[in-house]
């Protein structure tokens, strides 16, 4: 089994091995076998979009949290060349899951927010799996507050399982941290534009995800408690987690038809890690756009809509 | 039938079958001091013991009718109640849950909320009903207190909550997220008018409602020994595989640890309040000379 890909994706895995293997045959023999090689790759090519053209909510959720998924340091990295990271909360520590600084996006000023996970186990541990303790949310908090004053728009980029469930966290008031950001992000006297490019989870994604839009990467999921969470209350069995993901319709694509976020963003072929060039050139077409629109609105407008926004989010017709 | 049954007349003899026992919810028992309590005593004492003090739940109904003056009480919204939009099932129907909740609390969902006074200080109040649904905060809890708040906003008057929550309610999933930001957007607007929030945190105050509006109060209250946290305790034990030291997550660990400003018996509640409400809308003391020392222990 190759870990590049996910169960789901195993028949491609397998086609792609022969496609290698091949290419291996053909560097040793002058047989020409180039065509039965674009004949294997168009066929892989297929293949991958009739298994990702109906995909299940649990097999989202794995690609959200899947150990190649980019990160928000990727995102900086190509999008971001000017970026300058800044660190600490000022009162306590530097939290290592929670990410910022000033960057310019195509010249022009941003303050960059972002959730970040470690790739390796040793930037794991030091990240906290993207989990956030207080100071990560009262730094991400201070880094608003900045853009705020110098009038420059906050693009956030959600990326956690939630914030962390420490007893160091709870110490330092961890409820207050993201209920303080909730109340400030609603607001801040400049444009927010917030991304979930991997796992939305719970008031740890919100609290960086009050914004004027906010936008969903097509396979990243977003809900108010995790599968696993959801299955082992209400199923009593964590092994109910696909049929809990199907339940909370935690994907982009339901998510937009229920009218909770803005824009779904697409991935290339097979996700946002088989092609993060790619990617990358479609977050950033969706943010600038977006920042286009916001900017144009006068502040009282755009406060005022971003208010509306969450107060729409109520009760439905009754039935 | 034994030979003493059978001297007694038949009126006063009694089978096995029609023998009447103690009727459920006369008696109930201290779960902290383990006396045994007279409901309708405990019921009067505000339902915190009579021996230990030890602040058992109570009914988000009757906490508000106690707590509001006799008269001038008025119930808002009553009218709102849930539907399912997202046909959410698990083990059971979300639906089935709901109408379950709905006859064994007979309210429509976890929060009620009522205009009124306390000791003539006119307020907001909203209470949230624990044993619906674990006090869970759906879009019509969201609903009721941003019409709480807007409310308090057109009489110009604050408004109070008592929390008691788990959490955010998983059945209406991402609606129930979002019910923390519609929250905490209208108490900007509240705070911008200057009009105070108080919190009142009572056993248990957890998750989304925790890390919204609970935790947004002007001044924070909070009941003695009442569970406050954001992450449950049991959840916590899991990610870090230790046992929790005794009183984590408590009232009186919250106060030293800077979260609340401090811890009231439920007894004086309603003095307390009005006191500090009148100091922080500018009014007339509302406090008798005899409430005047409760406010000062």
């Amino acid at each position: 089994m190759n870990l590049n890909f996910l169960d789901f994706e195993q028949p491609i895995a397998e086609l792609e091995a022969k496609i290698d293997e091949l290419r291996y045959v053909s560097n040793d023999n002058e047989i020409n076998i180039n065509d039965e090689i674009a004949r294997l790759q168009s066929k892989s090519r297929e293949l991958t979009e009739s298994i990702f053209s109906n995909l299940s909510s649990w097999q989202i959720s794995q690609l959200a949290r899947h150990p190649q998924r980019p990160y928000t340091q990727d995102y900086i990295d190509r999008l971001f060349p000017d970026f300058e990271e800044l660190h600490g909360d000022r009162a306590f520590a530097d939290d290592k899951a929670m990410i910022g600084g000033l960057a310019r996006l195509q010249g022009q000023p941003v303050m960059v927010i972002g959730h970040q996970k470690g790739r390796d186990t040793k930037e794991k541990i030091s990240r906290n799996f993207g989990m956030p303790r207080p100071e990560g949310y009262r730094k991400a908090l201070r880094l608003m507050k900045m853009a705020e004053t110098f009038k420059v728009p906050v693009l956030t980029f959600i990326d956690t399982p939630g914030a962390y469930p420490g007893v160091d966290a709870e110490e330092r008031g961890q409820s207050e941290a993201i209920a303080r950001n909730l109340f400030e992000m609603m607001r801040l006297k400049t444009p927010v534009i917030c991304t979930v490019i991997g796992e939305g989870g719970s008031g740890g994604a919100l609290a960086i995800g009050v914004g004027d839009a906010v936008n969903m990467l097509q396979y990243s999921t977003y809900s108010v408690i995790s599968p696993e969470g959801c299955a082992s209350i209400l199923w009593k069995s964590a092994e109910k987690a696909p049929e809990a993901a199907e339940a909370m319709g935690l994907t982009a694509h339901r998510l937009h038809e229920l009218g909770l976020i803005e824009q779904i963003i697409s991935e290339p072929l097979g996700g946002a890690h088989r092609d993060l060039d790619g990617m990358a050139q479609n977050l950033s077409n969706a943010l600038l756009e977006h920042l286009k629109v916001l900017q144009e609105q006068p502040l009282d407008v755009l406060l005022e809509n971003r208010y509306q926004r969450f107060m729409t989010f109520g009760i439905g017709e009754t039935e | 039938m034994s030979w003493f049954e059978k001297l007694l007349p038949s009126r006063i003899r009694t089978d096995a079958k029609t023998r009447r026992t103690v009727p459920e919810g006369i008696w109930s028992k201290c779960p902290v001091c383990q006396a045994v309590l007279y409901r309708a005593e405990l019921e009067r004492n505000l339902y915190v013991c009579p021996k230990c003090s030890h602040h058992t739940r109570i009914p988000a109904r009757e906490r508000l009718t106690h707590f509001l003056d006799n008269e001038h009480q008025t119930e808002l919204d009553a009218e709102l109640t849930p539907t399912d939009r997202l046909k959410f099932k698990d083990s059971k129907k979300y639906r089935d849950r709901l109408n379950q909740a709905q006859k064994s609390t007979s309210e429509q969902d976890a929060l009620i909320v009522m205009r009124g006074e306390v000791l003539g200080v006119p307020l907001v109040a909203a209470a949230f009903e624990f044993s619906f649904m674990g006090g869970s905060m759906g879009t019509v809890v969201g609903e009721k207190f941003t019409r709480a708040a807007n409310r308090a906003m057109q009489d110009n008057i604050p408004l109070v909550c008592f929390s008691a929550s788990g959490g955010a309610r998983m059945q209406e999933a991402l609606f129930s997220l979002m019910q923390m930001a519609k929250t905490s957007a209208v108490l900007t607007r509240l705070h911008e008018k200057s009009l105070p929030f108080i919190s009142v945190l009572t056993d248990p105050t957890m998750g989304g409602v925790s890390a919204s509006f609970a935790m947004l109060g002007d001044i924070h209250i909070a009941e003695p020994n009442a569970l406050i946290g954001f992450a449950g305790p049991r959840v916590i034990e899991q990610t870090v595989r230790e046992t929790l030291p005794e009183g984590f997550q408590r009232s009186e660990f919250l106060l030293e640890h800077g979260a609340i400003d401090m811890i009231v018996d439920r007894r004086d509640m309603r003095s307390r309040i009005a006191n500090m409400l009148s100091m922080l809308m500018n009014l007339e003391s509302p406090l008798q000379t005899d409430e005047k020392e409760v406010a000062a222990v």
